[in-house]
């Protein structure tokens, strides 16, 4: 009764265990974790067996939904096939040395822009520029803290923060991607403190990666929980069926690599290099094919509602699946963030001391270090043309107070037939920008130094390290210019009952009433002949009832 | 009073359900339109393409009808009489004028109807089936070499057909009403009897 992917498991489990054991003893010099691998080493056994268990239970789960076309288990078993192959001839290491998970860089093809988390300037907390050690909390690696870093050595993988499965290991901000290996108080200031981490345990217990797994970082992107994407946060760790249908933890339970399928640790569907429209179809399980596996069409195909409704499958030509299949994002309890004012900034009270100031929900809509928020949630998206190719504005673009920047701009019209219409995350904010360079600006903004202005409050010192670390003299001129940065929505696919009604489109002033190039029924008129249409019927309906009344009347006079 | 036979059976089911298509066509038409909301966009938009197949089904029939019996030398135009009966829809109908057209078995439509039939059937109908029929396959266009044409054109098309049936509509109701007796032309419809002077 053992399916392949069952047999494939414990392959898996020993690869995982493997990479461990041969990345981490050649971090011994620069790592405590190093000082578990002999502890490591004798819980090969339990962790083999666990992670084993633990891919047996995902693949039996795996049952597709009905009239869903070829079923995502088998790419994802043929990836992870190739990963145990070659991992266990210690690959691992030199295949994440690869992605972009590591090396946070990504040149886009079409564009030449140089992009990834190390270039970009968001409009959250800006730049990982000279902030290293906070922002590398989120990096696969240990050690990250400045420019110095070693992207070549395999000893300064992290395999753990992915393939952890107790949910103890935690990488924190300041400490450049190493967890505490001493008890510490976390956070900051707050009385409470973390014991060491279980570094044996956790090597005992290694698995599959997973929605807690790929959350902890994904789910806390932009400073905590549910603030960046929107449509990721950790109300996906154990969704409910009307969150997401796919992910549902007591229905299809998709972990993140079921559609992020991986190759050679490289994981597929980036928003960096986005597929807007596929117009092949199906992905067939196992093709040599290289289009992007993370796509709803890969599995689902370009026309997957049944005949019945089958004007719903004219769609697919204009709009994403995504556009009606979510309705809203952040629908959980969770608030998401939607905007980031730093003008705001660097305020404090009488004392000196920093100023929070929370909402009614708890939420912080103030703080000195940062500025000011504003959250939601059931976020209705904002919806435009995007045919996959994204435009940046990065350090030296110019830029000036006088119109918004769009820190990422989607490319597409109506005419292109690589774009649909997509639900749109629009982040809009506020954020330094260099008045003398016209360019963003690089602040500098976390660090234990005294410039940091986290710590000290001082932009102008803030700002020279900042822009000095990103290769520019500050110009000693700050502005602020507001921006937008959109993000496609792609998570949080509502169940098919839950999808848009035809009516919040196709009517005045619906959700695609900005959306230019297409006749939408419903929406769009030409009002003349409206005008002359139900003006010559009205003439008419006078007309007639003139003329009955008429002979109405003389009817009864003549009795 | 007279009585003749105008209307045989299968042109009555084939007016009254082509009345009722038309009507719930243009309730449901309007409403794909955008020009109000009334059983909800996907409602609508499947009600009126049920009843858009059913119609031409009906049409099929009808056209054969038309053929083999002959009766489609009903519609042939003639200006004969066409002044007489505007002149005494504006007048003569007041003063119990004598109506200028008297029908017969043969000639069971004024010259007025003949043309307003005419119209629907050479110029409306097709227009608003073909029009119709586009807007439904848009998808297609392509595939059938059409790719040059636009949406909002075939829409417009159809929107004006559409204006067009509605106001003949309008008249249609109205001009039922100016048989011998108000009922009479209603009547015959429905039973195929017609009362005459």
């Amino acid at each position: 009764m053992f399916t392949r992917n069952e047999l494939i498991a414990p392959v898996l489990g020993i690869a995982c265990a493997l990479a461990l054991a041969i990345s981490l003893p050649a971090a011994a010099t620069a790592t405590p974790a190093a000082e578990a691998v002999q502890e490591i080493a004798a819980g090969l056994e339990g962790a083999v067996t666990k992670a084993a268990g633990e891919v047996a239970a995902t693949a039996e789960q795996a049952v597709p939904d009905a009239g869903v076309a070829a079923p995502a288990p088998v790419p994802v078993a043929a990836a992870t096939a190739e990963e145990a192959k070659s991992s266990s001839t210690a690959e691992a290491a030199k295949q994440i040395h690869k992605t972009k998970h590591w090396s946070w860089e990504y040149t886009n093809p079409d564009t030449g822009q140089k992009l990834g988390k190390k270039n970009v300037i968001n409009n959250f907390c800006t730049s990982v520029t000279s902030n290293h050690s906070f922002c590398s909390a989120c990096h696969i690696g240990y050690g990250w803290a400045d420019d110095s870093f070693d992207f070549s050595s395999e000893a300064n993988v992290d395999c753990i923060v992915c393939h952890d499965t107790t949910g103890t290991y935690k990488k924190l901000p300041g400490l450049s991607g190493h967890p505490n290996y001493e008890t510490m108080e976390w956070p900051p200031h707050s009385g409470r403190f973390r014991p060491p981490t279980d570094l044996k345990k956790i090597a005992q217990n290694v698995g599959p990666t997973s929605r807690k797994t790929c959350g902890t970082c994904h789910f806390y992107g932009g400073g905590g929980d549910a603030v960046k994407h929107g449509d990721l946060d950790s109300s996906l760790t154990n969704p409910g069926r009307y969150l997401d249908v796919h992910m549902d933890s007591e229905g299809l339970n998709f972990s993140c690599s079921r559609c992020h399928v991986t190759d050679e640790h490289e994981v597929s569907g980036s928003r960096y290099g986005v597929t807007a429209a596929d117009e092949k179809g199906v992905l067939v399980p196992g093709s040599l094919d290289p289009r992007n596996p993370t796509t709803c069409v890969a599995c689902h195909g370009n026309t997957p509602h049944p005949d019945k409704a089958a004007k719903l499958n004219d769609h697919t030509r204009k709009l994403a699946c995504q556009t009606c299949h979510i309705p809203a994002y952040a629908r959980s309890t969770l608030q998401t963030k939607m905007s980031w004012d730093w003008s705001t900034a660097g305020k404090l009270d009488e004392q000196g001391h920093r100023i929070q100031l929370k909402n009614s929900a708890g939420k912080v809509v103030y703080d000195s270090k940062k500025g000011n928020f504003t959250y939601d949630r059931y976020v209705v998206p904002e919806y435009q043309w995007f045919n996959g190719e994204v435009k940046f504005t990065l350090f030296g673009d110019q830029v000036s107070e006088d119109s918004v920047v769009k820190i990422n701009e989607f490319q597409g019209d109506a005419n292109d037939p690589d774009a649909r219409i997509w639900p749109v995350r629009v982040f809009r904010g506020k954020q330094m920008y260099d008045k003398g360079l016209q360019t963003l600006a690089v602040l500098h903004t976390a660090g234990k130094d005294d410039a940091a202005f986290w710590g000290n409050y001082d932009w102008d010192k803030a700002m020279e390290v900042g822009m000095r670390a990103a290769g520019s003299e500050y110009s000693g001129e700050l502005g602020f210019v507001s921006t937008e940065m959109s993000w496609p929505v792609t998570h949080m696919v509502s169940p098919k009952e839950d999808a848009l009604d035809c009516e919040s489109c196709h009517t005045d002033g619906g959700r695609l009433a900005g959306i230019e190039g297409i006749y939408l029924p419903a929406r769009d008129r030409m009002p003349l002949i409206d005008t002359i249409g139900f003006g010559i019927a009205l003439l008419a309906l006078i007309g007639v009832l003139i003329h009955g009344g008429i002979r109405v009347i003389l009817a009864k006079r003549e009795g | 009073m007279e009585r003749i036979y105008i209307f045989k059976r299968f042109e009555r089911f084939w007016h009254w359900t082509q009345a009722l298509l038309i009507i719930t066509m243009m309730i449901t038409g309007f409403e794909i339109h955008g020009t109000y909301s009334n059983l909800g966009f996907e409602t609508a938009v499947e009600v009126h393409t049920i009843a858009a197949w059913a119609l031409i089904t009906l049409w099929v029939f009808a056209i054969f009808w038309h053929f083999t019996t002959g009766e489609w030398k009903q519609y042939i135009p003639t200006m004969d009489k066409v002044e007489a009966m505007f002149r005494y829809y504006l007048t003569g109908i007041f003063t119990h004028a004598e109506h200028p057209f008297r029908q017969t078995t043969l000639h069971k439509h004024n010259p007025l109807q003949r043309l307003a039939y005419l119209f629907v059937k050479l110029l409306i109908n097709p227009l608003i089936w073909a029009s119709g029929f586009l807007y439904l396959f848009y998808t297609s266009w392509e595939s059938w070499g059409l790719g040059w044409l636009n949406l909002e054109w075939i829409a417009t098309i159809h929107v004006i057909a559409a204006f067009m049936m509605l106001i003949f509509f309008i008249a249609h109701i109205y001009l039922a009403t100016t048989g011998h007796k108000p009922m009479s032309h209603i009547k015959a419809m429905i039973t195929g009897w017609e009362e005459i002077d």
